[in-house]
């Protein structure tokens, strides 16, 4: 039974949010570090209390910490000793593993997030402008009146438009495919499986092994609570958009390109089950968008290419222990909105994103290394993820085709990671702990 | 993530001196449970070597038995592990019976290792490495004591031979597929 009135509501839920911001924030002094905590943890919904009130509320806060950040607070060195070792030592310094290297290394990173100094994040989800404005100016009273509490670096978001479904700058589709947690009360759609373990993605319960984590230490820490791995990735649109030109004489061939390198149509329809057309009725309909395989339906990858973003992500049927593997994707969009056929403008634009789960070196970390920048995934030989692998210019993408396939030599990067962090995200409870240490 | 740049040149073979220790420490790329062992011409690999516990080597064979059953049920089985060969052996030093375990395949080791445990856990290698000194008894829940334990007791190879260098086990699948295909196809000319 999951214990749904202590769990923070981003591990279960989704705000409807049109706009936020993200406070990146420093602790100089441990007291004030609780102080801010006492008075924030009271504001961040359960994901029962946000499923009870998601209609009425107007904004959704999250707060999540460092692992040096747990010490800035107060944290005892035995209970900071039995974190994983790959959070202790934060995204920087794994960066060469997950393909943060040349323009996505650490150095180029924005806002101070390679900071020994990064200690928390406060995420703020608000439903509209005028109450993201509200819930700032509140935050920063707050942060005044609490002793050593600063302000890293803040990162605003706003959805994109056109604003009847979520998509990135590029025009993809998003939130399609989320993993569903056993005792959430959410029922998977057709195709993507059974229910998975809780303790997949929230401490304290037993995974798709049977077992439950014992660490963080004391149990409070491990009971509901859960890693994020923080991605800013800047989407170079005007790029992408050339791209789409050199390799399409037409609208419908810009598309499919579109397409092949997502392995859905931008409206979210999967090429495997729409491979030559779009098929919005399709993309939009959550009982067929995800009803679908790889290994019986395309093992070739004339619909969906084997190296395209959703396949590299979410190989379903064609990858071992696919349920070891799995994340819940939160996030949003920043800066605005590049126009259809305006050029680059120059300003950054992007998706700020968190992906959650129980382990960061088994299923982030796998999925960030294997899944994204093995270059010889799935026998590819010379190619990485076409929207988030480690792209340099070197690399190729294969388009399956008959009777010859489609080899583009020479892909762009069309996003660069302006910035991570690995938080740990705790249960309501933990939170009340840490805020009482002393 | 790998960064092979090698030129892959299977019809030259190649042999390569290999680095001291395994890897060089100054250059060795990350893997996420520490440096990856290189690519050579005879791909990746391993040869863990440990000293079984006293009295338990009738296990090791029993143990073969039930790997050959295994595979001849489910073929498949061990393909996550991107081999081409295993061998085991069991060899004496100074009266004590050691253990080694040698494999060739196609990924490092760290990419899959998750994935590898819980194979072994699925094909009973549990049987066989619990008959080690100093394995981890934890090891289906505890990863990265697993990798820790293959790691100390790996013995890298100082020199590795490819007669067709860094040829995957998949690309000579292929290679024999289209051979067959080709055959079958100038038989329906006949």
């Amino acid at each position: 039974m999951l214990e749904l009135d202590d769990i923070q509501h981003i591990l279960l839920t989704r705000a409807p949010a049109m706009t936020g911001r993200y406070e990146f924030l420093s602790f100089r002094d441990s007291a004030g570090a609780r102080a801010w905590l006492s008075a924030i943890k009271d504001t961040v919904h359960s994901a029962a209390a946000m499923r009870a009130t998601v209609d009425k509320d107007k904004r959704w806060v999250t707060v999540a910490f460092t692992w040096k950040g747990l010490r800035a607070l107060g944290l005892d060195e035995a209970s900071l000793s039995s974190f994983p070792e790959e959070f202790k030592q934060g995204m920087p310094a794994r960066a060469e593993m997950l393909g943060d290297t040349g323009v996505n290394a650490p150095g180029h990173w924005v806002g101070g997030l390679t900071s020994p100094d990064l200690h928390a994040i406060a995420i703020l989800f608000a439903r509209d402008e005028p109450e993201r404005l509200r819930c700032v100016d509140e935050h920063d009273k707050l942060v005044a009146a609490c002793k050593g509490v600063k302000v890293l670096s803040v990162l605003d978001l706003n959805a994109s438009p056109p604003f009847n479904y979520a998509h990135d700058h590029f025009g993809y589709r998003d939130r399609l495919s989320q993993p569903v947690i056993e005792g959430s009360g959410e029922e998977p759609t057709p195709g993507s499986g059974a229910p998975l373990k809780a303790g997949e993605f929230i401490l304290g319960y037993p995974d798709e092994f049977g077992v439950t984590a014992v660490n963080p230490q004391p149990k409070m820490l491990a009971r509901n609570g859960s890693y994020m791995a923080y991605r800013r990735l800047e989407e170079h649109v005007g790029k992408f958009r050339e791209f789409l030109r050199q390799h399409g004489d037409t609208p419908e061939e810009q598309e499919l390109i579109a397409a092949k390198l997502m392995g859905r149509w931008r409206s979210g329809a999967p090429l495997v089950l729409s491979p030559d057309k779009d098929d919005p009725a399709l993309a939009a309909d959550m009982q067929r968008n995800n009803d679908f395989n790889y290994g019986e339906m395309d093992p070739h990858g004339y619909a969906a290419p084997l190296g395209s973003h959703a396949r590299r992500m979410n190989p379903r049927d064609t990858a071992a222990n696919i349920n070891r593997r799995r994340m819940i994707r939160r996030g949003a969009t920043y800066g605005p909105a590049l126009p259809d056929g305006a050029p680059d403008d120059g300003v950054e634009r992007g998706i700020a994103a968190f992906v959650i789960c129980g382990s960061l070196i088994r299923q982030f970390e796998f999925a960030q290394n294997v899944w994204a920048n093995d270059r010889n995934f799935h026998e590819l030989g010379n190619e990485r993820d076409p929207i988030i692998g480690a792209q340099d210019g070197t690399l190729e993408y294969k388009i399956p085709k008959r009777p010859i396939r489609k080899k583009i030599v020479g892909l762009p990067a069309f996003t660069t990671l302006k910035g991570g962090a690995y938080f740990f995200l705790p249960g309501l409870k933990a939170l009340g702990y840490l805020a009482s240490l002393n | 993530m790998s960064n092979e740049t090698k030129p892959q040149d299977w019809s030259k073979p190649a042999a390569m001196a290999m680095p001291k220790g395994g890897y060089d420490k100054a250059s060795a790329q990350q893997g996420r449970y520490g440096p990856i062992f290189p690519k050579s011409p005879a791909c990746y690999g391993f040869s863990i070597m440990a000293k079984i516990i006293p009295g338990r080597e009738e296990v090791f064979y029993g143990y073969a038995k039930t790997i050959e059953k295994t595979i001849a049920a489910q073929p498949d089985a061990l393909a996550v592990l991107k081999l081409h060969y295993l061998r085991w052996v069991l060899f004496p030093i100074k009266g004590d019976t050691y253990f080694m375990y040698q494999g060739i395949f196609d990924t490092d080791f760290d990419k899959y290792t998750e994935d590898a445990i819980a194979l072994f856990g699925a094909t009973g290698l549990n049987t066989v490495f619990e008959n080690l000194e100093g394995f981890p008894t934890d090891w289906k829940t505890n990863a990265p004591a697993f990798i820790k334990f293959v790691r100390d007791h790996q013995c890298p190879s100082f020199l590795e031979y490819g007669e067709y260098p860094y040829v995957s086990a998949d690309e000579i699948k292929k290679a024999l597929k289209l051979k067959a295909a080709f055959s079958n196809m100038l038989d329906q000319m006949q």
